[in-house]
């Protein structure tokens, strides 16, 4: 495959299924307010999705539109990264998967809207609005809870030593990602490392919390190998397109 | 949720419409602290581009009149019509008035 669809498909399904995962919430979060603010999240993820898949379509040039690469493909071709897809748990372990993946987004939409190709730009530049507020919003929630109560400390804590683990996999490189650079669309996220590793830190010393020692990092979410959880997702995710093909609404 | 001492406090929500137009009240929210409302506010009122600024204040904060003073407040108001500005000839160049 063109590794410039296998870069924009990496962003889609990023976005698309953090997005179902948090839309997950609707109707369950621990207040009106914060129901409200995860399925604002989960909906710019979406959107996001949307453009990159549609994108990742158009490159392809095989007819397949943004709905059909969400909807059929199998799980071992979903390209997303391992983080994205961990369960949602309690709202703590949400908040630091969205901490974590947020920070990450941002950095990473601030160069790409830099890039040469303006396809990749123009979508980046409108990413990266979103992904700026999700960023405050989950390091706020980070602050709360880890200088908050005995409790709600020790659950930020479990969240974060949940996510910690598939962190590195975001900024890992590729040949896929050496093709995007050289072609004008993509950026290089080895070089992101540094300014992650400091806007995390600075929120943690915030929170008055521990950075997570470091561990061995599970990765694979790129070459198609996930996590049980993924599954499971895309059963629900995919449930009406698969029995109804092409029903619409 | 069903003890009501362990909600967070109310806030009262201001959203300006667009630049020159003042605050309008549209509603309130929980928080348990002003930067969360705020965040609360954007997410629950600002959706649909309704907004370019918001203002929160805790609702605790509103001293408002009592409606069984109603009449001693506002009636008095009712005959006075000489305070509507509706006395004055208009000149005719005078269109956005």
């Amino acid at each position: 495959m063109d590794a410039l669809v296998t870069y924009a498909l990496r962003l889609g399904d990023d976005s698309l299924v953090l997005g179902q995962r948090l839309s997950e919430w609707c109707g369950h979060a621990p207040a009106l307010e914060i129901d409200l603010s995860l399925a604002n999240v989960a909906l710019d993820q979406i959107g996001q999705a949307t453009h990159f898949l549609a994108l990742a379509g158009a490159l392809e040039s095989k007819g397949r539109d943004a709905d059909q690469l969400a909807f059929r493909r199998d799980v071992m071709d979903f390209t997303n990264c391992l983080l994205v897809e961990q369960p949602n748990g309690d709202f703590a372990q949400t908040i630091a998967r969205q901490f974590l993946f947020a920070q990450y987004q941002t950095l990473l939409f601030a160069e790409m809207a830099r890039v040469k190709d303006e396809r990749f730009a123009a979508i980046a530049a409108k990413a990266l609005k979103e992904v700026s507020y999700h960023a405050t919003l989950a390091s706020d929630w980070v602050v709360r809870l880890g200088d908050g109560t005995e409790e709600s400390k020790a659950r930020m804590i479990a969240g974060l030593d949940w996510m910690w683990r598939f962190a590195d996999e975001l900024f890992l490189m590729d040949d896929v990602d050496v093709a995007a650079i050289n072609a004008g669309a993509g950026v290089d996220k080895a070089a992101l490392t540094a300014a992650w590793d400091s806007r995390v830190d600075a929120v943690l010393v915030e929170a008055r919390l521990e950075r997570p020692p470091a561990r061995r990092a599970i990765v694979g979410g790129r070459s198609g190998r996930h996590s049980e959880h993924l599954g499971h997702m895309l059963s629900e995710m995919q449930f009406l397109q698969r029995a109804y093909p092409d029903a619409e609404w | 949720m069903s003890d009501p001492n362990k909600e967070w406090p109310l806030w009262e929500v201001f959203v300006r419409g667009k630049g020159g137009l003042s605050h309008r009240h549209v509603g309130s929210v929980h928080a348990a602290d002003a930067k969360m409302a705020l965040e609360h506010a954007r997410d629950t009122y600002t959706r649909r581009m309704e907004g370019v600024s918001i203002w929160v204040l805790p609702s605790a904060q509103i001293t408002a009149s009592d409606p069984a003073d109603a009449d001693a407040l506002f009636a008095p108001a009712e005959d006075k019509v000489y305070r509507h500005p509706t006395f004055y000839k208009i000149p005719d160049g005078v269109t956005h008035i």
